[in-house]
């Protein structure tokens, strides 16, 4: 079977998710209440996108002081909303993960 | 005597525009790169021809669904089940297209397509921030593109990267968590206020309740649920 028609197909669908909201509310004005739920949908979507990577660890709930990401993810939250730049956070995220494991042997 | 002036170029022109919008991508790259490499490798290594794992990430250009497909494929898993696997893995795409929809509907049908193609989870939530603190200023769109292209661009050339290295990056060096950091760094310039604070919260907790569902379900889940209770939270202090 050739994988052709199901990437064409998958990407297809995927560029269709992302195009839908765009197209169909082109022209209306959107109720408050809507503009109000989608003005939550970034604060939303990234804590639920980054707390299981930092309380998960192995298929489990790990809300412990032994779990390295949490206490990196933590530090680089702090970094985030002291100085509001996306590198610092980064680097010193990484570097407290490679320390901790590095302590850890 | 001629006096001159230097003309510092204001943040309104499109170039601007687009030059801040890659300029501000650019940290986020490091996040983004490792996870084209292991793509990359993961796709040669069940099987996919080169050309073909190339092809994935122009044509569909979304992360985790990538990655999801990939073990699919490298399972035998059928056609049908790959493509209703891709659609489910970027449902959430759909709250992205709402949420920035209001601010593009004056662009021309052309710019709507080339958005949403590259509107990937970084790029909306670079795009988001942007139109949220610069309200009424022309051209962010451009911004929006320039993030899109940074992005792109470093998601096609770390996919050869990693097609043609071929090797896995050693799994000691944690690099996959570049990618959660990013996010948080995304984070906290979208808490605004209490209700903001609230949304985030519920979303983080459902979201890790919920790890155990397939396909990013749990994020929808939470995303949802983040929302309602930020929702619930305004109509209580009106």
């Amino acid at each position: 079977m050739s994988l052709w028609p199901v990437v064409i197909a998958a990407g297809a669908l995927t560029f269709l998710i992302r195009l839908s909201f765009i197209a169909l509310l082109a022209n209306r004005e959107m109720p408050p209440v809507v503009q109000r739920a989608l003005g939550l949908v970034p604060p939303a979507v990234l804590t639920a996108i980054v707390f299981p990577e930092l309380l998960v660890l192995n298929g489990q709930i790990a809300a412990t002081l032994d779990n390295h990401r949490l206490i990196a993810g933590v530090l680089a939250m702090m970094v985030a909303w002291r100085f509001k730049k996306i590198m610092p956070t980064i680097v010193v995220g990484m570097v407290a993960l490679w320390l901790l494991q590095w302590l850890d042997r | 005597m001629v006096v001159r002036y230097s003309v510092t170029q204001p943040l309104t022109t499109a170039r601007a525009q687009f030059f801040s919008g890659l300029k501000d991508t650019s940290p986020l790259l490091v996040g983004a790169a490792p996870f084209g490499i292991i793509y990359g490798v993961l796709a040669i290594a069940v099987g996919i021809p080169q050309v073909m794992a190339q092809a994935i990430s122009l044509i569909v250009f979304a992360g985790s669904a990538q990655f999801v497909a990939t073990q699919l494929i490298g399972a035998g898993a059928s056609g049908l089940v790959i493509i209703l696997t891709t659609f489910i893995v970027n449902l959430r795409h759909a709250l992205y297209s709402a949420s920035i929809a209001p601010y593009v509907r004056e662009l021309p049908r052309t710019w709507k397509w080339v958005l949403s193609y590259l509107l990937t989870d970084e790029a909306y939530a670079i795009a988001i921030a942007h139109y949220r603190d610069n309200a009424g200023e022309p051209n962010r769109h451009w911004y929006f593109l320039g993030a899109g292209i940074a992005l792109w661009g470093t998601w096609q050339a770390s996919t050869a990267v990693g097609i043609f290295l071929g090797t896995e990056i050693p799994h000691e060096w944690s690099l996959d968590f570049t990618l959660a950091l990013t996010f948080i760094a995304l984070l906290v310039p979208v808490l605004r206020n209490r209700t903001d604070v609230i949304a985030a919260l519920v979303g983080g907790f459902v979201a890790v309740a919920a790890f155990g569902l397939p396909y990013k379900l749990g994020l929808i889940l939470a995303a949802l649920c983040g929302i309602g209770a930020g929702l619930l939270a305004w109509r209580l202090r009106k």
